[in-house]
C-alpha cells in the first residue's frame, strides 16, 4: 500500500507520532492500573481467605485469616524445598491455630501442595490438597470432592496415633492407604507427620507475634 | 466506502459477522463458550475493545502513515486490552478467573485489527465507532448464542452464575436437567456448535434469497 503519488512524510515525523502515541497509551494503562490497584488487592485477599476457610473446621474465627502470615525460609524441616507459608490465628494475643501450606515432593506423579490446619495444641483441624498431578481415579482421590479419604486426618495429632504409627497401614502404621495409590497416600501421611513434628518443635517460631504488633 | 449507518449495522451483526462469516476470533470463541456467562463476559470485553480501538484508529488516521500503521494498531489494541483486563480483575474477579488467559488474548483477535485496517483507517470517527459496535455486538451475540447452546446441552442448565457479571449472590440460573452431553462442553463440541451456527446462517440466507427471487419472478405488474 505504498502510494507513489502524494507527499512522503519524513521518517522523523512518523517516529514522533509513534512516540507520542506510545506515551499516551502507556499513560492510559498506568492510570487504569492506579485506579484499580486497591480493588484488585482486596480481591486477591478475598480469594485467599476463601481458600483458607475450608481447613478451619470447628474453629470459630471471625477475622481475616491471612492477617498474620509467616514465611519460613529454607532450609526448614517442613515438607518442600521452597519457603513455606504459615497463616497464624491468634485470639486475644494467644495462639489459636496455624494453617500451613507445604509441598510433599514425593507424590506419585509430582509434588502435592497441601493446606493443613493445626490447632496450637497440635491437633489437625483438617487437611486439604490444593494442587497435585496424581492419577485420575487413583491418586486423585486425595481431592476432597473425589473421595472422603482426607477426612481421616481430622482431629488427629502426634498422640493420636503416636509418632511411630503415623504411617500408612502397609508400612506398619494406622492409616488406611487409598487402594491402588499407596505412594500417593504415603506422601500425604508423611507430609502431615512432618508438619506436626515441625509445629511441636518450633511452636515459638510459628506463633511468634509479628514485630510491631501490640 | 459510503454505506449508510443501517448498512454498517447489518454488516456487523449479520452479513459480515466476525465469527460466522469472517471466521475471525475463533480461538476465544471456541474456548470460552462452554457457558453462557463466559461467552457474555468475553463478548462484552471484546465489544469494548473493538469500539474504542476503531474510535482511536479513526481519530489518528490523518497523522498515521501507511508504513507504520501496524505498530500503531498494536499499541492501541494492547493498551485497551490491558485496561480491560485490569478492570475485570478489579470488578469481575470471578469472571476473570473463569475466563483466565482469554481476556489478554483478545489482543490476538484478528477481527479487531481487521476492522482498524479495513474500516477505521479510512472512515470518520462516528462511522468507525458504529462499525466497532456492530461488529462487537455481532460477535457478542454469537458468543452468547453458542454459550447458551453448549451449556444447555452439556450441563443441562443455562445462564448459571450470572452473578459473576452482575454481582450479588450466586445465581443458579435455569437448571433443566442434571448433567448432559459431555462432548458439548469439550473443544470438539465447540467446533460442532460453530458449524451448526454457520450452517444455520447460510440456510436462512439461502431461504431469504430464494423467496426474494421467487417474488421477483412472479411479480404481477
Amino acid at each position: 500500500m505504498n502510494s507513489e503519488t502524494g507527499k512522503q512524510r519524513p521518517v522523523w515525523s512518523s517516529a514522533l507520532v509513534l512516540a507520542v502515541l506510545a506515551v499516551a497509551c502507556i499513560a492510559l494503562v498506568e492510570l487504569t492500573h492506579d485506579l484499580t490497584r486497591e480493588q484488585i488487592e482486596a480481591n486477591e485477599q478475598a480469594f485467599l481467605e476463601e481458600s483458607l476457610r475450608p481447613v478451619l473446621a470447628g474453629i470459630d474465627y471471625d477475622g481475616a485469616l491471612s492477617d498474620s502470615t509467616l514465611i519460613i525460609p529454607v532450609p526448614h524441616d517442613l515438607p518442600g524445598n521452597q519457603p513455606a507459608t504459615v497463616y497464624r490465628i491468634f485470639e486475644d494475643n494467644a495462639p489459636l491455630a496455624a494453617l500451613f501450606v507445604v509441598v510433599a515432593r514425593d507424590g506419585y506423579a509430582g509434588p502435592i501442595r497441601l493446606l493443613i490446619g493445626i490447632t496450637s495444641d497440635g491437633r489437625i483441624t483438617r487437611a486439604r490438597v490444593i494442587e497435585h498431578r496424581e492419577t485420575p481415579g487413583l491418586g486423585d482421590r486425595i481431592e476432597a470432592d473425589k473421595s472422603d479419604w482426607m477426612n481421616i486426618f481430622d482431629g488427629r495429632s502426634l498422640q493420636d496415633p503416636n509418632e511411630d504409627n503415623w504411617k500408612i497401614r502397609r508400612d506398619g502404621g494406622d492409616f488406611d492407604q487409598l487402594s491402588g495409590a499407596s505412594i500417593t497416600s504415603r506422601a500425604v501421611v508423611k507430609a502431615l507427620r512432618e508438619t506436626l513434628i515441625y509445629l511441636e518443635a518450633n511452636r515459638d517460631t510459628v506463633f511468634a507475634p509479628e514485630s510491631g504488633t501490640e | 466506502m459510503n454505506e449508510t449507518a443501517a448498512q454498517t449495522l447489518r454488516e456487523g451483526l449479520w452479513e459480515n459477522n466476525p465469527g460466522l462469516v469472517q471466521l475471525l476470533g475463533l480461538c476465544p470463541l471456541l474456548a470460552v463458550t462452554h457457558t453462557f456467562v463466559n461467552g457474555l463476559g468475553l463478548g462484552v470485553a471484546t465489544l469494548f475493545v473493538l469500539v474504542c480501538s476503531n474510535g482511536l484508529v479513526s481519530l489518528t488516521r490523518s497523522v498515521v502513515r501507511d508504513n507504520f500503521r501496524i505498530p500503531i494498531y498494536a499499541f492501541i489494541v494492547a493498551s485497551l486490552v490491558s485496561c480491560v483486563e485490569l478492570f475485570y480483575k478489579a470488578y469481575f474477579p470471578y469472571l476473570d478467573r473463569s475466563l483466565g488467559i482469554f481476556i489478554p488474548l483478545i489482543v490476538t483477535n484478528c477481527a479487531i485489527v481487521v476492522r482498524a485496517e479495513v474500516f477505521a483507517s479510512g472512515n470518520t470517527v462516528g462511522r468507525s465507532l458504529l462499525d466497532g459496535a456492530a461488529m462487537g455486538l455481532g460477535f457478542l451475540a454469537l458468543l452468547c448464542a453458542l454459550g447458551a447452546f453448549r451449556e444447555l446441552i452439556g450441563f443441562g442448565s443455562v445462564m448459571t452464575r450470572l452473578d459473576m457479571l452482575f454481582g450479588g449472590d450466586a445465581m443458579p440460573g435455569l437448571v433443566l436437567f442434571d448433567g448432559g452431553f459431555l462432548l458439548a462442553i469439550l473443544p470438539p463440541g465447540a467446533f460442532f456448535g460453530l458449524a451448526f451456527a454457520v450452517a444455520g446462517k447460510n440456510y436462512l440466507d439461502q431461504r431469504r434469497r430464494r423467496s426474494a427471487s421467487f417474488a421477483a419472478r412472479h411479480r404481477v405488474t
